[in-house]
Formats: structure tokens, sequence, C-alpha cells
């Protein structure tokens, strides 16, 4: 550990790190612009400039950029020293003085770096008495603003935006003091992390688009931990509230899972949570007119107790997007035997990823431990649609080969723009296998494109060629066998290798040929991760607590077994086919749906009982990683809205239950007893929790117009609502130091306002939260024993001669349906198509962009054809997301014919 | 007097025919080592030489090679770049070789390539050099014909590919590590250093960057000798220089002279003195990054060691000459609107501080200036020091303007005092 001296203190820092994030680690405040931790240093902005001196009798010393210069051993600087103070000073000047000085206006205000960093530095005296230039700013489409007036040039989001996250369609432009950051013209931002930009920057040029329809300050905004829950990566948010509403999503540094960047999805899906459809109180059937109608809570209760009475024939169907509490209270209520989950297929799958990652080898790795594997094999998974902040994380990982190699010449590997120049275009190994050509295929040392079947026996001559003990593939032909060569010699000559597959595709024998990918790499020694993307934020856990399939479900209904549902935050239509659903449900003769918005389901429902989101309830999600995450109530729900474990244990109480719970802690330790893998009890502290005896405010300590807010209905400040469920409190008071990591409500350090606050919280800057990143693992792999791998290779893919295979093709923007109810996300949602190849498209006649119809399992809709060279002969892709074949469960076989 | 770079040129501006310069013992320095000397003996001859670079800064041209990898299992290819890119105010020189012996520069750049074991070489020449990027253009296809270039070099078993790359026109590229962005297709944004272009230059790859006049040293160096080029100069520094004048002088001009030639007679016996009518008031010395130096500096011998007595630089050796009847604050602004429009806009004290001095001079300069700019500019010029800047773009361009304040405070002042440039109307 060198040691360095910081006006003439010696202080011990970590090996290979710059002077700037080693002080800023040391607790030390030197003001920053164009290093970040994710991004590392360029020496641009030259707003950390220390004094250097060459040893302890160099009185003059000379001013170096602190973040270009290396925490060497004897290192000697001073932060203080006047000189240097007047330069730090001078570069905020410098910047001042064509910035706008508009901060009552500008959004970024009160949480702005440059702000921080002018504070810090001591300029406050404006010296130039000219005309500022000024800038033309674009329309950068429905989630960011453009104010390039603001811009300090710091480079920062060009550097994200094309380095960081591979966009192509922003820039800087021009040059001296004109230049330009932005697009060639005026048009939405086309990378899935644009949103990033707004916290990237360090003022207020690129600010929450979203945010601005309903703007709040940050010191306005009542805050949370919270858990995204629109894929099934988890990543960490902060939601903020004012008057009832949510305002935005910020990111939640989650060292092990997002780090410092949500996917726009993420970031802009949360409109549902005000969306005008929601539903606020309780509905009942009349009898008569057979029309939903609003009822009290009382009416509920009683419609309950008569249909839950001893010896009722219920079922409760789970859903994988709601928490683990509320799935486990149903689960509770209706018994475990009577508890359906998912469809067959999604549920044969998620039990063979539960089944791989507990009883084999291969361990299930982190986002961050993804984007330093520095091999990796993709396996039937458009990870930038499905799982995007995984396509971020891969974006890393193939700069881990060749940045061995530069730091082999000396440079290190924080000096950003000498690494880039060192790596060029080289990139470390990453295979990609899927059923069409998707976005990260552009970083692949080579693809592949099948049917699923044909892509699941890739992957298993890739675990054969690896170990042959691993089941061999019959007859696969010299293209694959080949292929599968050269994939598995570059993952066996790599350190960290991910083997990446999920249940898009809809293939279970995917999820085998990937355990077996990385089995195999275990057995040849390798600490191989296996990486499982599902498309739902809680469906590992739902997996985990086990519960039949709804298939199970519709033909105990079929047979008479049961006569009464209860649906939990669950459109099963959205699950499978309509005529299914239909059956089910009309045959049914009590449906109780608990969720938070109408849907077909509700539709049809008896009983409908407004939930709780995400952001008005406590819960545990289960993240792909195997990651429980505990995510906090950020407002009260208003009108008849409670969790949906509060409907189910009011439920159980009228249909006297003897089990009985009063908050989330009494769930979360029944939980952990019954189903001893959900073993959620150190997830987060309990609700008992106290720092100095108080709880965590939710609120910040410059909130404004506590005691005028609701002024205008009651002039008496009301008592803040309490909060049985969590140590977080509904108010301003409360412990204002650093809490433990899962219950950080915000990041905000005195001098530090802006999301930069975040070092403040960090056990190192940019690593690790103090005292650990939240979430725990459940999952671990087997240690030792043999390996049993899976069994069962399919046969090669056969085009059918009159029907088509047809696969989904997932959408970041139009696959997931609550962030639909976003405006913005609404907006770069495609039309719903389908796609196949040129020659399948000749062949039934399709020609250019016409319409087609496509008919599979009983239904038929007509809709758009692109054509996709890269789907296989005999695949036809089909838009997974809103469209009236929504349901059916993908892949299977259908027809596709030219519309006359 | 010899005049190894410029002595064989035709007297009518005409570029010397491959066979006029081999007539003239072109290409003789390049046989000689690809026959008798190794790669090694090369660098040594010219480290022994004590050449040191033309573009300005002055850097021992062999201690700069040492630092090249050598060997079998370098990175490859192994860039060998010739910065041509003449922009610096006032400067010149690369221009009359360019244009007068473009043989002379490609047998330099062989030579060195020799030394380097480079496999491919850019000459990376000024946009508005068109004259010279046509006769480049030739002198290349003739090299590549008589085999200089190109494969097996007369059979030495030797090959260097070269390309000429004309700029699309900005100072900032005459600054070698914005060069070779500029040569990748990036933006023309220097870059750190470390790393060396020598350990990651081109495209990542080691690479050596020389100015043109630099390469055009090493034929005479190889051919004859280190001693011998030692001998040409009057001080411990090598060789020739060429040498330039402008400004309000009888003959401007550019001439090959000894290094160590003294201001004085650079100025008297070659640029003929000040025109009649104008007294000279101070030099730039080589190039508009350099600081003003006065009468009293005259006889200082022009070469990198002595001139830092004057408290300026060699720089590139070519003189700009202010007259008594030229505003110094008008020529520093003008000076100072070139260096703020070239500047790349990557580091903030640059691109933004530049354009403040220019603010703050123009006032100065239409008689709306105050007092406390003098104050603001002289700490400016402090604060873009070595150093504080990304590159050296900054800081030179405070040379001129920290020695005007220095020396010509008194013409600040009377601007700010009578509200007007008193050379201006009415004089």
């Amino acid at each position: 550990m060198p040691t360095i001296y910081i006006d003439n203190k010696p202080y011990e820092v970590k090996d290979g790190q710059n002077l700037l994030h080693a002080c800023l680690s040391l607790g030390f405040d030197i003001p920053y612009f164009c290093w970040h931790p994710a991004m590392n240093s360029v020496g641009a902005c030259r707003q950390c400039a220390v004094k250097q001196f060459r040893d302890e009798k160099d009185t003059k010393g000379k001013i170096v950029m602190s973040c270009m210069t290396p925490a060497a051993d004897g290192t000697r600087i001073s932060i203080d020293d006047p000189e240097v103070k007047e330069f730090r000073a001078c570069v905020i000047e410098w910047l001042m003085l064509n910035h706008p000085h508009d901060c009552p206006v500008c959004d970024e205000g009160g949480e702005c770096h440059l702000q921080d960093m002018t504070v810090m530095t001591g300029h406050d005296y404006r010296r130039t008495r000219f005309r500022k230039r000024t800038h033309r700013n674009q329309d950068l489409g429905p989630f960011v603003n453009h104010e390039m007036n603001r811009c300090i040039q710091c480079y920062r989001c060009v550097r994200f935006y094309r380095d960081h996250a591979g966009g192509r369609d922003f820039d800087v432009f021009a040059s001296h003091h004109h230049v330009y950051f932005g697009r060639q013209k005026d048009g939405t931002l086309e990378n899935e992390f644009s949103g990033n930009l707004v916290e990237i920057c360090p003022t207020g040029v690129f600010t929450d688009k979203s945010l601005k329809r309903h703007y709040t300050r940050k010191w306005d905004l009542q805050t949370a931990p919270s858990v995204c829950m629109h894929c099934g990566l988890g990543c960490n948010t902060i939601p903020g509230e004012r008057y009832g509403t949510l305002r935005r999503i910020l990111n939640r540094f989650n060292g092990e899972v997002n780090g410092y960047f949500l996917c726009d999805r993420g970031r802009y899906g949360y409109e549902f949570v005000n969306s005008s459809r929601r539903t606020r109180q309780p509905f009942i059937r009349n009898k008569e007119s057979g029309k939903l109608v609003p009822a009290s809570r009382e009416e509920s209760l009683e419609y309950l107790s008569s249909v839950l009475y001893f010896g009722a024939k219920v079922i409760g169907i789970g859903s994988p997007r709601a928490s683990i509490e509320a799935n486990f209270a149903l689960r509770t209520l209706v018994g475990p035997e009577r508890f359906f989950s998912f469809g067959e297929r999604n549920l044969k799958m998620i039990s063979s990823i539960i089944d791989a990652l507990k009883n084999g080898p291969a361990r299930s790795p982190s986002l961050r431990e993804i984007a330093d594997s520095d091999a990796v094999f993709v396996l039937g998974e458009d990870v930038t649609n499905t799982a995007p902040l995984l396509a971020l994380a891969l974006r890393q990982s193939v700069r881990q080969r060749p940045m061995e190699r530069v730091e082999k010449f000396g440079i290190p590997l924080w000096n950003d723009s000498a690494v880039r120049e060192g790596i060029q275009d080289e990139k470390g190994p990453l295979f990609i296998a899927g059923t069409h050509a998707t976005k990260l295929d552009e970083l692949a040392t080579e693809t592949y494109h099948g049917a699923p079947d044909d892509l699941a026996r890739l992957g298993f001559a890739v675990a054969h060629e690896l170990d042959p003990e691993a089941p061999a593939v019959t007859n696969p032909g010299e293209d694959v066998s080949s292929l599968a060569r050269r994939i598995a010699n570059a993952l066996r000559n790599s350190r960290r290798p991910v083997v990446i597959s999920g249940m898009s595709s809809g293939s279970e024998e995917l999820v085998h040929a990937a355990a077996n990918a990385a089995w195999a790499l275990c057995r040849t020694g390798k600490d191989a991760g296996l990486c499982f993307i599902q498309n739902e934020c809680n469906a590992l856990g739902l997996g985990l607590m086990g519960g039949r399939s709804l298939d199970e479900a519709f033909s105990l209904m079929e047979k008479g077994e049961t006569d009464t549902a209860i649906v939990l935050e669950n459109d099963l239509y959205g699950n499978s086919e309509s005529f299914l659903v239909d059956k089910f449900l009309d045959k049914c003769r009590h449906v109780i749906v608990i969720d938070h918005l109408p849907s077909k389901t509700t539709e049809k429902a008896g009983l409908i009982l407004p939930a709780c989101t995400f952001a008005e309830s406590n819960g545990v999600f289960v993240n792909n990683e195997g990651r429980a995450q505990r995510f906090f109530r950020v407002f009260v729900p208003s009108d008849e809205i409670q969790d949906s474990w509060r409907w189910l244990g009011d439920a159980m109480k009228v249909s006297r239950h003897p089990v009985s719970w009063e908050t989330d802690d009494d769930i979360i330790a029944s939980v952990s007893r019954e189903v001893p893998i959900l073993n959620l009890k150190d997830v987060s502290p309990p609700a008992a929790f106290r720092v100095a005896g108080q709880k965590i405010p939710r609120q910040p300590h410059r909130y404004s117009g506590r005691t005028a807010m609701h002024a205008d209905i009651s002039v008496h400040e009301p008592k803040p609502p309490e909060d049985p469920d969590s140590a977080l409190s509904f108010s301003m008071e409360g412990y204002e130091g650093m809490p433990p990591s899962p219950l950080l409500t915000r990041f905000w350090s005195p001098g530090w306002n802006s999301v930069q606050s975040v070092n403040k919280f960090q056990s190192e800057v940019g690593g690790p939260l103090r005292g650990g990143d939240p979430g725990k693992r459940l999952i671990e792999p087997a240690k030792g024993g043999a390996v049993s791998y899976f069994q069962g290779v399919p046969a090669s893919f056969e085009p059918g001669s009159e029907r088509l295979f047809i696969v989904p093709l997932y959408h970041i923007f139009g696959s997931d349906e609550l962030s639909l109810l976003s405006p913005g996300i609404a907006e770069r949602t495609p039309a719903p198509y389908i796609a196949l190849s040129r020659k399948d498209a000749d062949s039934l006649g399709i020609a250019g962009e016409s319409g087609a119809e496509v008919a599979a399992s009983g239904q038929s809709c007509r809709l758009p054809v692109k054509v996709d060279d890269s789907l296989p002969h005999g695949v036809v892709g089909l838009f997974a997301g809103s469209s009236p074949l929504r349901g059916i469960a993908l892949p299977l076989w259908g027809r596709v014919r030219k519309t006359e | 007097m010899d005049k190894p770079l410029t002595g064989a040129m035709r007297s009518d501006g005409q570029a010397l025919s491959l066979k006029e310069y081999e007539d003239a013992g072109g290409y003789s320095a390049l046989r000689k080592a690809l026959k008798g000397m190794t790669p090694h003996e090369v660098l040594e001859e010219v480290k022994k030489s004590n050449l040191r670079g033309r573009g300005g800064a002055g850097f021992p041209t062999g201690l700069k090679w040492s630092f090249m990898p050598m060997g079998a299992d370098v990175a490859r290819p192994k860039y060998l770049v010739c910065n041509a890119d003449e922009m610096e105010p006032g400067t010149f020189k690369d221009r009359l070789l360019l244009e007068g012996n473009p043989h002379l520069l490609l047998e330099g750049m062989v030579l060195s390539g020799f030394a380097l074991d480079a496999d491919i070489a850019y000459i990376f020449l000024r946009w508005e050099y068109r004259v010279a990027a046509e006769r480049l253009e030739r002198a290349i296809e003739e090299a590549y014909q008589s085999n200089y270039l190109g494969k097996n070099i007369l059979g030495s078993g030797y090959s260097l590919d070269m390309r000429l790359h004309v700029s699309a026109g900005r100072y900032i590229c005459g600054e070698e590590t914005a060069l070779l962005n500029a040569l990748e297709g990036k933006r023309a944004v220097p870059r750190s250093k470390p790393p060396h272009p020598q350990v990651s230059g081109l495209w990542g790859k080691p690479t050596v960057v020389n100015n043109a006049e630099t390469y055009c040293n090493v034929p005479h160096i190889i051919g004859n000798g280190a001693d011998w080029y030692k001998g040409l100069s009057r001080t411990d520094e090598g060789g020739t220089k060429l040498y330039g004048v402008s400004g309000r002088v009888k003959r401007p001009g550019a001439w090959e002279l000894p290094m160590g030639t003294t201001m004085r007679e650079l100025l008297e016996e070659h640029g003929g003195g000040m025109r009649d009518g104008y007294k000279f008031r101070g030099a730039l010395p080589g190039g508009a990054s350099t600081d003003f130096i006065l009468e009293e500096h005259l006889d200082v011998r022009m070469d990198f060691e002595s001139m830092q007595k004057t408290g300026s630089r060699m720089g590139t050796g070519t003189m700009i000459v202010l007259d008594d009847k030229t505003c110094p604050v008008g020529m520093v602004l003008n000076l100072q609107t070139f260096f703020a429009r070239e500047s790349c806009g990557w580091c903030t004290p640059c691109r933004e501080g530049l354009p403040w001095i220019v603010k703050m001079l123009d006032a100065i300069e239409r008689g709306e200036g105050g007092m406390e700019d003098l104050e603001i500019l002289q700490q400016q010029t402090r604060l873009l020091g070595p150093g504080n800047t990304f590159c050296a773009l900054a800081p030179g361009a405070m040379e001129p303007l920290q020695s005007a304040l220095k020396y010509f405070k008194a013409d600040f002042e009377k601007h700010i005092r009578e509200r007007r440039c008193p050379y201006k109307g009415g004089v």
C-alpha cells in the first residue's frame, strides 16, 4: 500500500489509483467535473488541480491534475496551497463566463454538481462584463431535455453515450469555445441508456423531461430506496414523490447490481403509478346489472367473507411481478397445493434455472462481475431488449481482455483516453447465439442465428467440446462443431468466463444447454459464471416459492375442483391464450383480482381490490442473480389502496385463517420459516431498527411547505403517517447521518447536493456502499460433488412445409406492459409486427412491408411485415408486446399468409 | 558556408527533381546506411550529432528515438510521422524545404524509418500547402519507382511505405498527439502524455513524430558524419537552421544559416534592417508563441540553449518584428484571436480563458478597457501557464501576452487612459 502525503500528513492509499480517486476516497473534497468513477480520467476540465512537490525540500511545487497523476508511494501534494486554490477558483470562473446563471429556473438547481463545485472552490464574484455565447437547443425526444447554454464542456455526456454505452447518434461538434454536445440534427436519442445523461451531466444541460412535466426540487421530494420492476435485473432506484404523485426515478448506486446507471425503461417507466386509470377503490360486480360498481372496504370484506368460507374451493394465482410478501400471503391463504404461478412452459424453465443454480457448480454472477468477465457466451437472449443493463455490462466486458494488454504498456487503467487509444477497436471474446440479429452483435466475436433448438444444440456442443462427459450432439454439422470449438477455446482460455441465457426464447433446452456449458467450464477448473435472465422483476422469487402451473389451475377448474380464484397482480391474458383464460374465468364462480390497474382480467372479476404499486408498498424482489432486495414505500397510498398482502391478510381474518400478520416484518419472518431458501430476515434492518433512537427520514432536511401543503384542506398540520413496516419515517425528522445501505433514502451530504454525493456513501469512491452493497444472495452453487449434466439434446430444427415457427421479438420499449403507461415510453414503442427472412417472405408472396395474417394457437390477426434476413429459414419473429396475439406462449408453430 | 538543407535548391522556386537531387548527392546517405550501417548505428550517429527537434521545442532527436521500442516482439506496425503542419504564425521555414526539395525530406524519413525499424510513414501536411502537396505526391511516386520506398528498399531487406495526408486545417494539429488523433480520423484533440507516442501512438502503436526540418537534417548527418554536422554550427547545438524574418524589414525571408547566428545578424544582414521610417521595438523570435525580445537581446545567439537567456525561446527560429508604428496591443490581440480560435476546446483554461483574454484586449484596443483588465490579464498569463492546461497551446499563447504586458505596459495603460488606441487616427 503506497503512502502519500497530503499537506504533509501521511495517508495509506490503494495501489494503482490516481490522486483524485485516492483523495476522494480518503474523504477530502477536491472539486472535479470530467472525471467519473465509472468512466475514469481524461484530464479535460482541469478542476481537480493540486500542488505536487518533488520531495520534502521542494517548497515551490507545481500544479498537476490529481485525476491524471498516479498516487504513487511517496507522492507529496497539497490541496490547500493558495496558488492551487486560486487556480481551481479560476477554473470555475472560466466555466461560469458563459454559464447562464439561471439556477432559479433550472431543473438541476439544488442538486447541481456545478453549484456544489462553485461553492467548494470559493469562486463568488464575477469579473467579466462581456456578453455570453449562446447555443441553440435540440429536441432530443421524450426522455431528455437539452439546454446547451448551461454546458461547461466536461465531455462526460459524450464519453458516456459513445464510449460507455455504444451510442452513435450523439457527439461533440465544433471546437474552441463553440463546442456543442448533441445530435447531428434534432431527434430522439436512440440509445437505451440516454436517461443517464441526466445524472452524468454535472449541470442542467441534460435534465429529465418526464420530471419537467411535474417538476419538483430535490429538497421537496419524499424518497425511499426502491428496486426497479421493469425487468428481472433488479436495478436499485430512488423514486421521488410529492403531493401523492411519483415525480421521477433516480439511480440508487449498488456496486454489485446497477452501479451508476439505469436503462431508459427503468428510469422512465414509472408513470403508471400516477395513471388516471389506477384502481383506487374496490369494485364489486352488481348482480342485477352485471356491471362493476365502486364498493366500500366493508362491502369488500363482506364479499370476501361470503366467498372464503371454511371448505371453499379457492385457488390463488400469484405473480412474478408481485413481491414475495404478496405471493406468500396468497399462498398461505389458499395453501401451497392450491397456489399457482407460471404457465407450464415458464414454470419448467424457472424450475430448471433454480435447479441449475442450486445444484450445479456454476455461480450466478452479479452485473458487476459480468462487466468484469473476460469471455462471454450469450445463448438465446437479446439482452439489450430483455435485460438492458446487462447489455451495458457486456459492453464493458469486451474491454477486459484488451485492457490487460494495454496495462502491460504501463498505461494505468484509470487513464481512460490512453486506454481507449491503446485498445482501438479490439474486443475480447463475446459469442452471441440468438434467433435473430441483435444490437449487441456489433461487439460480438462471432454470432450464430438459429431456431431455439439449434441454439440449444450449439450450447450442448460447446459443453461437450469443453468436457467430453457432457452429452454430445448427434450430427452437429461442420459449421456448428467448428463454431462450438472456437467458443469452447475462447471460454477455456479466459479467466472469468460467463454463460448467459434465460427465459425469453421459451426453450427449456436452452437453459439446460447454458448450464451444461458453464458446468463443463467449471469442470475444467474455471470459476465460470452462469447467468439467467427472467423478464419479470420477481420471477426467480416466485419460482423459489414454488407453486403449480397455470395450466393445472385451468384443468382444476375444468374438473370442477375449484370455483373461486384469487388473482394477484396478474393479467392472465398476458400469460396464456385468451380462449383458455376466457374458459377458466367464465367457469369461475368468484373471481377476485388484486391489482393496481384495470386489465382484461379485472374486467371479468367479481371483486377488484386496489393494490399498491411498488412505490406505495414495501416488499422483496429476488432478481435474476438470486439477490433478494427490499424496496420501501415511497409514499402512503391514497383512497382505499393498500398492500396486496394486507388485502390478503384481511381475507385471512374474515375467513378465520389461523395465521395473521401485522407488519411486513411478520410476513418476512413467516416466509423465512416456511420456505427455507427464502430466508429474507437480514435483507434489510427490521422496522424496529433505530439509529440513536431515531427513524430514517424519507423527507430531506430541506423539505419545504410541510405546514402549508395541505392548508387548503385543513390549517392544522396533520401528524405524519406512521410506518409500521420499516425503519423509515414519512417525515423530515430523524437520523441525518449515514444509515445502513439498504435504508439509504437518498444520496445527499454536506456540500454535495448532487447525485455525486454517492462518493460520500461508498467505502471507497466507486466501490461498494459503506457496510456492503444492499441485497442478499439466496442461491450459492453446490460445492464439490459430481456434475450431473442435463441430457436431452434436441433434434435440429426442421422448417415446416406449411407452418412457420414463431419466436418472440422483444423490445425494451413495448415488451413491458406497465411501462407503456409512461407517455415517453409509449412514444418509443413500435407498432406490432412480424418479421421474417426475405426467402420466407418471397415464398409466401409477401412483398416489401406489406401486411400478413398470422395465425397460431387458435388466434389470428393481421400485422405489418418487416424483413429481417437474420431470421433462420422457417422461423418468423412476432413482436413481443401488446398485440392481438398477446398471451400465446411462444415459441410455437403457426401460419402466416399474405393478406388479400 | 555549407547549406546542406537548401544549398542544392533551384533558384526558380521549382522543386528538385529526383535526378537533380541524386546528382547533388541525394539518396547517397540512404545507400550508405542501408549497405553499411545497422539501425542502431544510424541512431547513434544522430544522437552524436546533437540534432534537436526543429518544431520549436528543441527536444534532442536521438533521445526521442531511443524511446522507440525495438526488437522482434514489439507491436506492429510501427509508424513514423512527419509533422509538416506548419501553422505557427510567422513561420514559413518548412514550406521552403517541402516545396524546394521534397526528396530531401523523403530521404531523411527513410533513414529515420530504418533507424527505428518503422513500417509505415505519414507526412501530415498543412492544408494550405497545396504546392507542397503536389510536389510531395510526385516525389513519393518517384521514390517508389526507384525503390527508395516500398518493399525491400535498394535490396536491403528494409521496407517502408509512405503516405501523404493533407490536414483538414487546424493549428492544434501541429501538436504531435492531436496530429495523431487527426490522422486517425478523430477530433484533433491532444492526448495525455504519458503514454508517449513511442509507446502508444498512431492507432495505439509505437510511433515517432518529428518536424519536417528535423528529418531533412538526417541525410547530411549520416552522409557526412556527426562531427562534420556539429562543425556547421556556431554553438554546441549541431547543424544549420532555417531562420526567418517577417514584419517591416527591408527583405523579409527565410535563410539557412549556421545554428547560433545572432538575432542582430539575422535582422540586419539577412533581413536588411528596418524599413525606412520604422524603428525596431521588439520581436517574437520563434513564432507567435514565444515571448517578445527587445533591442537589448539582439546579440544573443539563436539556439535553443542561448535563447533562454532572453526569457524567450528559440521556437521555430522565425522572427516576427514589431515596429514603432504598430500597436503592440493590437498585435497581441491579433495573436490571441488566432489562438482562441484555434483552441481545440478540450480543456477549460484554453477554451474559456483565451476568448476572455481576447474580449479584454479587444476592449482595451477599442478604448473600453479598465486598469482592472490589466490585472486580470496578468493573472491569466500565470494561470494559463505550462502544466495548468492540457497541452502547450495556451501556455504558448501566453508568452507574447505576458512579455507584451511587461515590455509594453505603458502602451496598454495609454489605451486605457486615453480611451482609444493611440496608434490609430489623429497621430
